[in-house]
């Protein structure tokens, strides 16, 4: 039988039941690969539930730094029972089933075309422990030990993390060393050591941080300056709220005094939540709040009060699969059209796409910086991928000499000095008035916040005329907003191509090995990722460069297809769909296939062959 | 309708207070209500409340939600920063603005229809919250703006306009704030100012959550008989249990008072509460008693009116999320961003 043979280069993929402290055993696995200097991305594929539910946790590992999910298991570490004949179908031929041997499973259970690799791990920790805690967490451990053995890996890297974890604990870090030894042991001495899967050594992570995407994004927001969180708990943006609170009580409490430079709240609903964040800010606090899509739903009333009175306000979106409850555990990017255009009447917003933590922190920052700059509500759109998922990106960096954008506020001094103030005035000429904070000065610059229409100077009017005329610098100041939204990144074939695909957020590592894999294929492909929603010019130009262009989602209706054609009013023809949407991460073969297929179709003669 | 601006214009030997403000200062422009609507003479005892107060109008934030009586705030207070929000969430706005600067004084309007229906659950979570505001209720019982429909503080029984009965339970605002733990909780009529702009005073100089139910009825949809809101009823059945002064020093109180009669309650910020008692039997400092008294009287026909209760002591939302003391909205930056170092130290810690 064929022997699956690589050398970093493939897929473990460990499926486990919820609740039995697999977790942090596999993160232990991911993170010991990652600091023997290998790119490694691990994906947490978990259930709506807190225990007795299957659970799954892949790692890719990628030499050459892929980090999109692949499809295809090259390992299966099989320890739930629940989805064995999923789990076992799943394995690619050649590659190699790890599973707990203690008690014996029929021959019919297994696939002839596959490496079986069996370990009595249920023997081996009821002779060892006696309490049934511990028996469940050492078993993992066990299992990584194994891992280690089979995989011919360095366990030096494993010991480090494990006395890093437990810190000052010894006796713990004794009792994980034992269990870690223990499988290592075992595996050398009675299984095939190494199998044809090997780790060895690199320097492919460089100085790389390994780190989620909410707990980043609310990092994001303390460097933001953000002093008000308003959240309402909800799968998979929880620990965005709780990485903010983290970061808070660590960067912004007086030593001496205990004092908090932050106020956060849990609401008691959606509607509460970004309420809350619209009272501070209007009344000149940065404020957010964390969600997903049934927030942002509920949030629709409240939005189009932002837009229309012009308050800024941040909302991170951690989308998931919708509609309704949909699978609240999936990923997807559903919610761009809500957001993008949320509320009832003549609506826009800006939305921004991060593809991985280093931008979930770079771009939870700037959202404040134009929330207060354009006084208008901020998306940030994240997805469950990037959210809660650990992935290996870019060290996080900051500007000492970077100051916060409050954007154009009037202070006691301007006012007194004369200047004109109209709340709705523009008198900069992009679309954007200034605004004052309330409490500034005893007899200027008040002015009375409604939803209702008003004039240039915020009275109430219900003319026809004064309405029109907010509306319409409303849309100037949204094409403002547009100058100065984060760009689209475009990287362009080494060879000229009509073909071009577009595609943003945590599409972008997968889109990255989908070129690489065209491009053996004699397809040629210019890319652009599109970060933030008004368009750049840059989007039309690319759009126009191209004769074909595919727009790449993880959604069912095309979403990011429907706004461009809607707003740069592009032939829809031009636009193919390539569109991934049952709940896992889009992955670069699916990409390729669905390019190389649609290329064909199209009748799209690959250049080379067109030249030779 | 256009926004009316008031003449400028006033009595040359018009009284000012401390800060040199005459009424004037703390009115807004003309009201677009119906002529003698209640909610009126609810904003006339804001503006009375405030100038003696001697309050710098601009510390004054307003808020309201949508409906006749968040209309109001347009009417007073016009050197004040409003907010005219969204139905039924006024709080939640105001609990917002709360927290980005805690050194102004917060007044939220709202009425039956915005904080018993729709915004029910955001006053309730308000008040349990302890955010520091007077939250006045303008309560008549009835949809205004709609023309007419019951409101869920409507008495069950009560008629509408042509003769139809309320079948609903009636929801008691002020019940329901002593028990969400409001710790300032008064009941008036906009038909009695004397009653009226001290409970204002006492509620704007209060540290917490501070609500006032006032109920006031609607000229227009239900001031018939038949209702329960209506001028001739409440007056009918009006039972106030006090008399409240505000005094802002122990010296003003002089006269010796019978004993029993008169309770003097120090606040926070200094002020003292002086309470007549009308009803004898009154404590306005026992909650629960006064969640009982409420609940007997109310099933007597009574509208129990009034400072029904007051915790002096009380903390707000600030002290519980131990927010700083100076505003969060005035931070410089380098009290909010760690910098570059920080980052540098936690990367390590990430590899």
């Amino acid at each position: 039988m064929s022997q699956l043979q690589a050398v970093n280069d493939f897929v473990v993929k460990f499926a486990n039941v919820n609740g039995s402290g697999s977790a942090s055993a596999n993160k232990l696995f991911a993170q010991a690969v990652l600091r023997m200097g290998v790119p490694a991305t691990p994906r947490n594929i978990f259930p709506s539930n807190i225990q007795g539910l299957p659970t799954w946790y892949e790692v890719r590992i990628s030499d050459k730094g892929y980090m999109g999910a692949r499809g295809g298991t090259d390992l299966m570490v099989a320890m739930n029972p629940q989805t064995w004949d999923a789990d076992i179908k799943s394995i690619v031929p050649g590659g190699y089933l790890f599973y707990d041997s203690t008690r014996a499973i029929p021959a019919s259970k297994f696939r002839a075309d596959i490496n079986v690799i069996g370990m009595p791990l249920t023997q081996i920790c009821n002779a060892e422990y006696t309490l049934s805690r511990e028996r469940q967490l050492f078993k993992n451990i066990i299992y990584v030990g194994a891992l280690a053995a089979l995989l011919d890996m360095d366990t030096d890297a494993i010991k480090g993390l494990l006395a890093d974890q437990f810190k000052g604990r010894d006796k713990l870090i004794q009792a994980n060393y034992h269990a870690l030894a223990l499988g290592h042991s075992y595996a050398l001495a009675n299984l095939p050591c190494p199998i044809g899967l090997r780790l060895e050594k690199s320097d492919k992570v460089g100085d790389r941080i390994f780190f989620e995407g909410n707990a980043a994004a609310g990092l994001g927001a303390v460097y933001g300056g953000a002093t008000v969180c308003a959240w309402y708990p909800i799968t998979p943006s929880t620990s965005l709220a709780e990485g903010f609170t983290k970061y808070c009580e660590r960067f912004r409490k007086d030593r001496e005094t205990g004092e908090k430079r932050f106020a956060i709240v849990q609401a008691e609903d959606e509607l509460a939540s970004i309420g809350i964040v619209i009272g501070a800010a209007w009344n000149g606090a940065r404020a957010f709040t964390a969600t997903s899509g049934p927030g942002i739903s509920l949030m629709q009333e409240f939005l189009g009060l932002a837009y229309f009175a012009e308050i800024p306000a941040v909302l991170f979106d951690v989308q998931r699969a919708g509609p309704s409850t949909g699978m609240p555990t999936r990923t997807q990017q559903c919610d761009l059209l809500s957001a993008a255009y949320a509320s009832h009447g003549d609506t826009k917003h800006v939305l921004l796409f991060p593809e991985d933590p280093n931008e979930c922190f770079t771009m939870g920052a700037e959202a404040f910086d134009l929330a207060d700059r354009l006084q208008t509500p901020i998306f940030v759109m994240l997805d469950l991928d990037i959210g809660m998922n650990d992935r290996l990106c870019e060290p996080l960096v900051w500007d000492d000499s970077r100051k916060l954008d409050r954007g154009k506020v009037m202070t006691a001094e301007d006012l007194e000095s004369g200047r004109v103030f109209g709340r709705y005035l523009d008198v900069d000429g992009d679309g954007i008035p200034y605004r004052t904070y309330p409490g500034t000065h005893p007899t200027k610059g008040s002015y009375f916040t409604r939803g209702t229409s008003r004039d240039r100077f915020a009275r109430y009017t219900e003319e026809g005329a004064a309405y029109q005329d907010n509306m319409e610098r409303l849309l100037h100041k949204f094409a403002t907003a547009a100058k100065i939204v984060p760009g689209p990144i475009r990287r362009d074939a080494k060879e000229p191509t009509r073909l071009g695909a577009i595609y943003y957020g945590s599409t972008a590592p997968a889109m990255d090995e989908a070129v690489d894999l065209l491009t053996e294929q004699g397809i040629a492909l210019d890319i652009l990722r599109i970060r933030a929603f008004p368009f750049s010019e840059d989007v039309e130009r690319f759009i126009e460069d191209h004769d074909q262009v595919f727009v790449v989602e993880q959604n069912r209706d095309a979403q990011m297809r429907t706004m461009i054609i809607n707003e740069l009013e592009i032939n829809p023809k031009k636009l193919q769909r390539v569109l991934h949407y049952d709940g896992s991460p889009i992955t670069a073969r699916f990409i390729s296939g669905s390019l190389a297929e649609t290329a064909a179709s199209l009748k799209i003669v690959p250049l080379r062959k067109a030249v030779s | 309708m256009t926004f009316l601006p008031k003449p400028k214009l006033h009595h040359p030997k018009l009284a000012s207070n401390a800060l040199g403000f005459t009424r004037r200062d703390y009115e807004g422009s003309i009201s677009t209500l119906c002529a003698g609507c209640g909610h009126d003479s609810i904003s006339a005892a804001i503006i009375h409340a405030c100038f003696e107060l001697d309050l710098p109008p601009h510390r004054i934030a307003k808020l309201s939600g949508i409906g006749c009586s968040s209309k109001t705030p347009t009417y007073f207070l016009g050197n004040s920063h409003g907010f005219n929000s969204v139905h039924g969430r006024m709080p939640s706005v105001l609990t917002g603005a709360n927290l980005a600067n805690r050194e102004l004084i917060y007044l939220g309007v709202s009425g039956d229809g915005d904080s018993a229906s729709i915004g029910f659950g955001q006053f309730a979570h308000s008040i349990r919250r302890g955010v520091n505001m007077t939250y006045i209720v303008e309560n008549n019982g009835v949809y205004g703006l709609t023309k007419g429909q019951f409101s869920a503080t409507a008495d069950k029984g009560a008629k509408n306009k042509r003769g139809v009965p309320n079948n609903d339970e009636p929801i008691d605002m002020v019940s329901m704030a002593l028990q969400l733990g409001a710790t300032y909780v008064g009941r008036s009529f906009s038909g009695d100012k004397t009653q009226l702009v001290p409970l204002i005073k006492g509620a704007l100089t209060h540290k917490g959550a501070a609500f006032i139910d006032c109920i006031s009825p609607c000229v227009a949809f239900n001031n018939h008989d038949g209702s329960t809101k209506s001028f001739d009823y409440v007056r009918e059945h009006n039972a106030a249990v006090n008399f409240l002064d505000v005094i802002e020093t122990r010296d003003e109180i002089t006269a010796d008072y019978a004993p029993g009669t008169v309770e003097i309650v120090r606040q926070h910020d200094g002020t003292y509460l002086k309470l007549r008692k009308i009803a004898n039997d009154y404590d306005a400092t026992d909650r629960i008693s006064a969640m009982n008294y409420l609940q007997t009287h109310h099933a007597r026909g009574e509208i129990v009116t009034g400072l029904l209760y007051v915790d002096p002591d009380a903390e707000d939302m600030h002290a519980a999320l131990g927010t700083a003391m100076a505003p969060l909205n005035g931070m410089s930056d380098e009290a909010l961003v760690p910098g570059n170092a920080a980052l540098a130290k936690l990367n390590a810690s990430l590899r």
